[in-house]
Formats: structure tokens, C-alpha cells, sequence
């Protein structure tokens, strides 16, 4: 065994998740479909073969938390038009380079003279817009609650020193709006969440109390080591058996109530909660977060006109019914067949973080 | 004021490497005797041909050309220069063959430090001298600024392969083992860790190594008990494990407990999002083995410095052909794919 790491290796100990997962057996009298809301989480349960793994009774399902999945593809086209500039540098987290757009991604932007450059965090961004003056820089600023406060922290640094030359593409998205919609829509089959962990980071869990209640699911924030995830389904299941629709935190070495308040600040100060539309899944109402005026020239949108941009989705794509978990991902026609990550339909197909991207890379149920 | 007209004689001696340096030229030579003799010269470079004219063993003749364009030129544990003649070399073992001659081409962008130019060359010369290959001709082109990024090197190597040694991807057999000769990842994260942009610093230093020695020891020993071998360079072993069940039309399965991962290519690979099986070696070896004499040819590499963590990580079977299965740290199984394209950090 290689030497042990710190937070990580006491999370994957198979020891461990073998005693977790005779106790979810144990404790699960009947079916119980439970939906993990991150494609981080997604990620972790396929990779390590934890599906495989549960008894018959827990089905798990995938949710909506995969920034590059929801990403409306009117975003990918105005990020492609906004790149190809020759005024502008574009950087982005790598995820979104390989989204594919109606006819190209940014790798092909960049392959034709766009300057697309890969930073792994939005200051780098910024830090790139003060060393080219004379240029355009542009973030694309895409993610759930995890990314907007460094996205945040950006802009609200370009407005204090006065850089002009930096502005985001802003497609924020947050969770509980999403999770009203999967709970509310007819053909629903989730009886239980596990919360994504990094956004209850920084959020904190109070804001899913009351859609416990309301929808009356019990939520448990979850980590994505697989002890963690085990001990987040063990939970589930138990609240569920005893029919507590209650939050309770399983990731408490990251995650608190009230999440971090530093974080929420700077969120709140720089972005206002908006209508966003998801890709797959549609337009849901205050699902997302835009430029508040006093930052609205650091609106990438805005400043480069790109607002009118459409985009049409390929018909045969269905991962609006993957993100809503009310199809796996192999139970789509297309699947590993018109669809690859190669040559995919939708981006849950492309992303790291895609639940079909996951079943293609990892799972032998293709086997 | 009085202005004495001079007639100025044209600067000879440069910091920095000029479009004349390419040319055919005076400068041409002045590089030759100044940067590249000094640390190559043998008695076939020394006669300034055209060609090099050789006398092979006898045997089947390996040859084989590869481009080096790696970005740092220098990263932690070596430069572009013993890459370029690490590479080609172990692209010659690999096939079985002892490397014997190689060529160096470089394409140089005008503005490069000559300093620069002769630690890369003086590298290639010993990483030639430790591999027992020579370098036996070679070429130099200058491109303007810009127009390539600092230095590309190519080098093609021609070996003779053993007598009754037959390597080939298509040779695995049901029931050989694979055994893997050290830590994956560490070259490409090497790299990765120290391109610009990442805001933390790291210890890993590429495993860059030239693997012939190794190999032939191997072969010597064990001349038709090894079915193939390959050095998991771009792809990682996940690629090399891919290629090799998709060739010989068999499934592999691999133990993820067996894995050697230094702690710090761990660290960097979780950090980053990225499979460590998809990450670039440089001096590792990926060994399809009869089952019988698994254990002898891992004793073997054992002995070797550059295979003291040599570890048997699976073996091939009859069931998915043309895939790789890993059995997780949990029992379950999983697809070990090919990477697709470029690396990309994940966003959380």
C-alpha cells in the first residue's frame, strides 16, 4: 500500500466502507431510491463501483450537479463567440474547453487563433487581465454555490483596483431551486438526497430545512470519498426507515449550518439571485445568480454584446431526464452509441463530472 | 567631434542562438565547434558527413523516430535533451532490440540562450553514454521567434534485435501476468506541476530513464517467457494496458491495490482531478509475462534500481476482450479507459 494520505485515506478504507455497507443492508427494510446531488459525488459512487456494491433495496440515483452539464448551450455559444474576439483572452476552468457548441468547442476556437487559456482559479483570471492591459479578459465564470465566491472575490477585486479590461461570463447556478424542481415534477422517484458537500461548504444546510419539510425527504450533506458516501446513503436510509424527513450533517469535517460566512458575503455583495435556464432541464425561477448593477460592466454578456446568442439542443439527447434522475444514463437509446464522450449529444456525456461520461468511462455494465 | 570611420566585422560570438546559426554559414560551423562537438564528438560525427555509414551485428534491424516538443524544456528531474535520447532508446528495447545508433535533429527558435542550448546537448551526451548508444549524425535548423517553442528535438535510433526474442503487442496470452516496473505518474505530473499557472509547488521529479540495460537483462534471462513490453509514456499505463488487450484481442484485468503512486503524484493528481493511470511515465516499463515465470522476471527488474518498486499488477484474461478491468480497493469493478485528448482539471 502506498503511505498513507491525510483526509483522504481514512475515507477510502475498505474495512471500513465493508462494515457501512452491512449496516445500510441491515438497516434497509424495503426499496428506498436516494439521488446524490453532485456529479462529483456521481463520480466517486461509479469509479469506485459502490452501486455495484449496495443491496438490491437502495437504488441510487443521479442528480443535477454538474456545472458543465447544466451549462445552457446558449452560454457555450456566446462563450465561442466571445473567445474567437480578437481583442479578448479567454480562460476557463478546462472542464468547459471540450463542451461542444452547435459547431465547435474552445479547443477548436483556440486551434484557430483564439488566445483560450486554462487557469485554475478566477484571480488567475484577473491576475492575467493586469499582465495584458491591452487586452480583453474574460472568466467564464460557470458553477454551482462551490465556485461562485471565488467568482465573486474576482470581480469584486477588478472593481476595487479599477481594472476595465476583465469581465466575466456569468452562468451560476444553485441547488435547492433545482431539487423543488426534481421533488415537484410528476414522474419524481427520489425519497432522499444526499446534499453535495462542497456547496453546503459554503452555504451550510439551513436552506435545505425547510425543503425537508416541505417536500417531506430527509437530506443528509455528504462527502465523496467513498466512507463518506457510504456513511451518507447509512444515513438516508435510517431517516428514512424511520420516517424522519430531517437534515442531518455527514460531512462535518467540512460542512456546518451555516456554512462560511466570508464566502456568503462576498457572494452576496457582488451577485443577485436570478431566473436561470438549465440546460436539459429548462428555465427555473431564482435557480441562479447574475451581476448585481454596480458590477454590470464586468458583465461579459454585456460588454461584448452577446446576449441575442441562441442555441437549439440536439433531439436526441436526454439528459434533462438523466439530470432530474429519472433515467440512468444506459437507459438511453443513444447511449455509447450516438453518444460517446468522443462525439457527444449533451454535456452530461462530456463533462468530468457527467453521469454518462461516468457509465462510459467506468462502468461494466457495458462490459 | 571628430567621428573615425570603422569598418564594423560582424559580431561572432552570440548569447543567444540567431537565425545565421541555421543558415549554412560561418555561424553554423561556430555552433558546431562550439556547442554541439564538445559533447558528441565519436568517430562517426567527427567526419562531418553527410550521413553516417554503419556496420550492424547481424540480426532483424529495429528502427524507430520519435519528436520531442516538451514544455518546460527544463522540468524537474532531467531536460528535453536526455528525454529526447531516453525516449527514443527505450522505444528500441521495448521492442527487444539493443539501441545502437541514433540521429538528432533540432529545431531551434532564434533567441535561445546558447548557455541553454549546451546543458540540453551536454544531457543528451550522457544520457547516450549511460544508455551505450551513440549519436551518429545529425541536423540544425533555426525558426524565427515565435515560431516554435524554444527548442523541438527529433531522434530516430536504429538496434538489433536479440536472437529468438519476439516482442509484440499481439502477443499476450490468457493467463500472463502484467508486471509494472515502478510508481506511475511521475513524469507527466512533474511536468504538469511545474508549467505556470499552478499556484503550488511540488517535490515530484520525472522518472526520465533510459530502460535498455534493464530490459536486457530480462530478455537475457527470460528470452521467450516475455511476451511484450512497453514503456507507458503519453496515455500513461492506462493507454499502454489499452493498446496492448485491444492488439492481442484480450481483456486485462488490473488490481487497484497493487498500484505504486508516490504520495506527492497522489496528492497533485487528486488536487488536479486527474487519474494517475492516465499520466505519463518516462522510464517505466509495462511487462506481459507467462504466469510461470511471473515471479523470476519480477525478481529480475527487482534488481534493478530503476524496478525496485516493480510490482505484478494483474494479468490477462480470456473474458471482454480488447478491454481493461480494474477490481477496486472495494471489490467492485470498474473500466480503466484510454484518456481522452488533453488533461483537463475538473472545476470542483
Amino acid at each position: 500500500m502506498p503511505t498513507p494520505m491525510r483526509y483522504i485515506d481514512e475515507y477510502r478504507d475498505p474495512g471500513l466502507a465493508r462494515k457501512l455497507l452491512d449496516e445500510i443492508r441491515r438497516k434497509a427494510t424495503r426499496r428506498w431510491t436516494i439521488m446524490e446531488i453532485c456529479g462529483g459525488q456521481t463520480h466517486s459512487i461509479i469509479r469506485n463501483g459502490i452501486d455495484q456494491l449496495l443491496p438490491d433495496t437502495i437504488e441510487l440515483v443521479h442528480g443535477p450537479g454538474c456545472p458543465v452539464c447544466v451549462t445552457p448551450l446558449e452560454s457555450i455559444e456566446r462563450a465561442l463567440a466571445i473567445a474567437a474576439r480578437e481583442e479578448v483572452i479567454f480562460t476557463s476552468f478546462g472542464d468547459m474547453l471540450r463542451v461542444p457548441g452547435h459547431a465547435k468547442d474552445l479547443f477548436m476556437v483556440r486551434s484557430t487563433g483564439g488566445d483560450v487559456r486554462i487557469v485554475f482559479s478566477p484571480l488567475d483570471a484577473l491576475q492575467i487581465a493586469r499582465d495584458n492591459p491591452s487586452k480583453e479578459v474574460v472568466f467564464f465564470a460557470v458553477g454551482f454555490e462551490t465556485t461562485a465566491p471565488a467568482n465573486a472575490m474576482a470581480v469584486y477585486q477588478a472593481a476595487r483596483e479599477g481594472r476595465e479590461n476583465f469581465s466575466v461570463l456569468v452562468s451560476q447556478v444553485m441547488v435547492p431551486p433545482a431539487m423543488r424542481v426534481i421533488l415537484s415534477s410528476l414522474g419524481n422517484r427520489v425519497q432522499g438526497f444526499l446534499a453535495a458537500g462542497h456547496v453546503c461548504a459554503v452555504m451550510g444546510y439551513e436552506e435545505y430545512e425547510p425543503v425537508a419539510r416541505e417536500f417531506h425527504v430527509p437530506i443528509v450533506p455528504t462527502g465523496f470519498e467513498p466512507v463518506d458516501l457510504l456513511a451518507g446513503i447509512l444515513k438516508t436510509v435510517e431517516l428514512l426507515e424511520e420516517g424522519r424527513a430531517e437534515v442531518v450533517n455527514r460531512y462535518g469535517r467540512v460542512v456546518s449550518r451555516e456554512g462560511n460566512p466570508v464566502a456568503r458575503e462576498i457572494m452576496a455583495k457582488v451577485f443577485e439571485v436570478i431566473d436561470r435556464p438549465w440546460r436539459g432541464i429548462g428555465l427555473i425561477p431564482d435557480s441562479g445568480l447574475g451581476l448585481r448593477e454596480a458590477f454590470a460592466r464586468f458583465d461579459a454578456e454585456k460588454k461584448f454584446h452577446a446576449s441575442n446568442i441562441c442555441a437549439r439542443e440536439s433531439p436526441l439527447c436526454m439528459s434533462g431526464s438523466v439530470l432530474q434522475g429519472m433515467l440512468k444514463p444506459d437507459g438511453c437509446p443513444a447511449f455509447a452509441k450516438e453518444c460517446t464522450p468522443a462525439h457527444p449529444l449533451g454535456a452530461t456525456m462530456v463533462s468530468s463530472e457527467g453521469a454518462c461520461a461516468a457509465y462510459y468511462n467506468y462502468h461494466t455494465t457495458v462490459l | 567631434m571628430t567621428i573615425t570611420p570603422t569598418c564594423p566585422t560582424p559580431i561572432m560570438q552570440h548569447e543567444t542562438v540567431q537565425m545565421a546559426h541555421g543558415a549554412g554559414g560561418r555561424l553554423s560551423q561556430a555552433l558546431m565547434q562550439r556547442v554541439f562537438m564538445p559533447h558528441l564528438s565519436n568517430a562517426f560525427l567527427d567526419l562531418l558527413d553527410d550521413q553516417a555509414k554503419l556496420d550492424l551485428p547481424p540480426g532483424q534491424t529495429a528502427f524507430t523516430t520519435d519528436t520531442y516538443v516538451v514544455s518546460p524544456v527544463f522540468f524537474p528531474g532531467g531536460n528535453i535533451g536526455e528525454l529526447a535520447v531516453n525516449g527514443t532508446v527505450n522505444d528500441l528495447a521495448v521492442g527487444g532490440a539493443r539501441p545502437l545508433y541514433l540521429s538528432a535533429g533540432f529545431v531551434l527558435e532564434e533567441g535561445l540562450l546558447l548557455a541553454e542550448l549546451e546543458t540540453i546537448v551536454r544531457s543528451m551526451a550522457e544520457a547516450a553514454r549511460r544508455a551505450g548508444v551513440m549519436i551518429v549524425t545529425g541536423d540544425t535548423k533555426v525558426v524565427g521567434k515565435g515560431q516554435c517553442d524554444r527548442i523541438f528535438i527529433n531522434t530516430s535510433g536504429i538496434g538489433v534485435i536479440r536472437e529468438g526474442v519476439d516482442l509484440s503487442c499481439r502477443n499476450l496470452k490468457a493467463g500472463d501476468s502484467i508486471i509494472l516496473s515502478g510508481t506511475v505518474g511521475d513524469h507527466g505530473m512533474a511536468i504538469m506541476t511545474s508549467r505556470e499557472g499552478l499556484s503550488f509547488q511540488s517535490r515530484i521529479t520525472s522518472d526520465c530513464a533510459a530502460l535498455n540495460g534493464m530490459i536486457g537483462s530480462i530478455l537475457d534471462e527470460l528470452p521467450c517467457a516475455i511476451h511484450a513490453m512497453r514503456d507507458p509514456t503519453r496515455g500513461g499505463v492506462a493507454a499502454t494496458l489499452n493498446e496492448l488487450a485491444s492488439s492481442s484481442s484480450v481483456g486485462i484485468e488490473i488490481n487497484e491495490i497493487t498500484i505504486p503512486v508516490k504520495p506527492d503524484v497522489r496528492g497533485a493528481c487528486e488536487l488536479l482531478g486527474i487519474d494517475p493511470l492516465h499520466v505519463a511515465n518516462e522510464g517505466k516499463l509495462v511487462v506481459a509475462v507467462a504466469a510461470d515465470n511471473a515471479q523470476q522476471a519480477l525478481d529480475l527488474i527487482h534488481s534493478f534500481d530503476l524496478g525496485r518498486d516493480a510490482v505484478i499488477i494483474g494479468s490477462v484474461v480470456d473474458d471482454h476482450p480488447d478491454m481493461v478491468v480494474m477490481r477496486t480497493l472495494y471489490g467492485s469493478r470498474r473500466i480503466i479507459d484510454l484518456p481522452l485528448g488533453e488533461q483537463l482539471p475538473r472545476i470542483c
